[in-house]
């Protein structure tokens, strides 16, 4: 697979996006720019914890493109995820294997390491390890009212796409009323514990 | 055991509108985390002062008004996700910081971030107030308040003296 075939996959599917930086949030806007997108300017590793945050917040579904490089920064978020697991989200990591925003220095996927083996390991219930754009798919399907996490191996390539010309400011802004539109009755009230759903 | 100044503090959060807590734990603050354990808001321990950012940050997107609770140690671990996820993208968080490495500091580890604390809170322009005693608390309600309306990171500064009046 392709990262950007990964990130078509995951962006056709109805929710919000939280996309990680460099390569993958100019392919994903290249692709479609939707309202509902909140693409990463800096922070790297933020994405599965910003996703975390929106995903307790609120009940619309969650997606999160994150990569095996910015994951690996943020190792811990994988417990912090399985702690609360809440069925609005979604990580999706493309593991190519390397930091391909930075010329594809190679990562430790390359080697030993198996994120899938770690979200497991973190205690998430549902975790995939996809190959094949088909079983990606079956994936986001299957999973698609649960707390999951889906490895997609991805080749080293990318699609040469310009930078997101937005400004940040206008994509927060954008993305809340998008979040916030609709449904206002998804928003959890405030004196809705998270306790009371761990 | 909660103290008086622990509930105070938990006080000042919740009037000003306070619903989703992060926290990373420290001695200084044990108190008032257990308080907030009670307090009908979110809390979510998380596993680095940085990651306690990016939640807080994606639940203020999703509706929620955040706060960040830590020793001034997890500022050092959480400051390019402040500014370039938070301040960035002008989402609200206030922080509640305990000030270790100061005086009566028994941790000699704590001095170096203790002693840089301000100037990297200058350097980042990152808004603070330290809150020395009870009466100082209105200060901490004006800092969360910048933080929650005007879309800013501010920073309340615990002082350890707060706690040894409330003794």
């Amino acid at each position: 697979m392709k990262r950007i075939e990964v990130i078509g996959a995951v962006a056709a599917q109805p929710g919000l996006v939280i996309c990680t930086l460099g390569l993958p949030s100019r392919e994903l806007y290249w692709l479609s720019d939707k309202p509902s997108h909140f693409y990463m300017l800096g922070s790297m590793g933020m994405a599965s914890s910003i996703g975390l945050g929106l995903a307790l917040a609120q009940e619309k579904r969650v997606y999160i493109i994150d990569g095996d490089g910015s994951l690996l920064m943020n190792l811990g978020s994988l417990a912090t995820v399985a702690a609360h697991a809440p069925k609005n989200y979604c990580l999706v990591v493309v593991d190519n294997k390397g930091y391909g925003s930075t010329g594809h220095q190679p990562t430790p996927t390359a080697g030993r390491t198996d994120l899938a083996q770690l979200a497991r390991a973190a205690g998430i219930e549902q975790v995939c390890a996809v190959k094949t754009l088909s079983e990606l798919a079956d994936c986001l399907d299957r999973h698609r009212e649960e707390c999951a996490t889906i490895i997609a191996e991805a080749d080293a390539s990318s699609v040469d796409v310009p930078q997101v010309p937005l400004l940040p400011r206008g994509i927060a802004r954008r993305f809340k009323a998008e979040v916030m539109r609709e449904d206002n009755s998804s928003l959890k009230k405030p004196d809705a514990s998270l306790r009371s759903e761990r | 055991m909660t103290s008086p100044i622990d509930e105070a503090i938990v006080h000042c959060m919740l009037a000003e509108g306070i619903d989703f807590v992060c926290s990373v734990p420290c001695v200084m603050l044990a108190g008032v985390i257990r308080r907030i354990e009670q307090a009908p808001v979110a809390h979510i321990p998380v596993t680095r002062e940085e990651e306690g950012v990016g939640i807080a940050a994606g639940a203020s997107l999703g509706g929620r008004r955040p706060a960040l609770l830590m020793q001034n140690s997890g500022l050092g671990n959480s400051i390019n996700a402040l500014l370039s996820l938070t301040k960035l993208y002008g989402l609200p968080l206030p922080l509640i910081i305990s000030q270790r490495g100061g005086k009566g500091e028994k941790v000699l580890a704590q001095m170096p971030m203790g002693k840089a604390l301000l100037n990297l809170l200058k350097a980042a322009r990152i808004d603070y107030v330290r809150i020395k005693k009870r009466e100082d608390l209105i200060k901490m309600k004006r800092m969360i308040h910048k933080a929650l309306h005007n879309h800013r990171v501010t920073a309340v500064i615990l002082m350890r003296t707060l706690w040894d009046e409330a003794n």
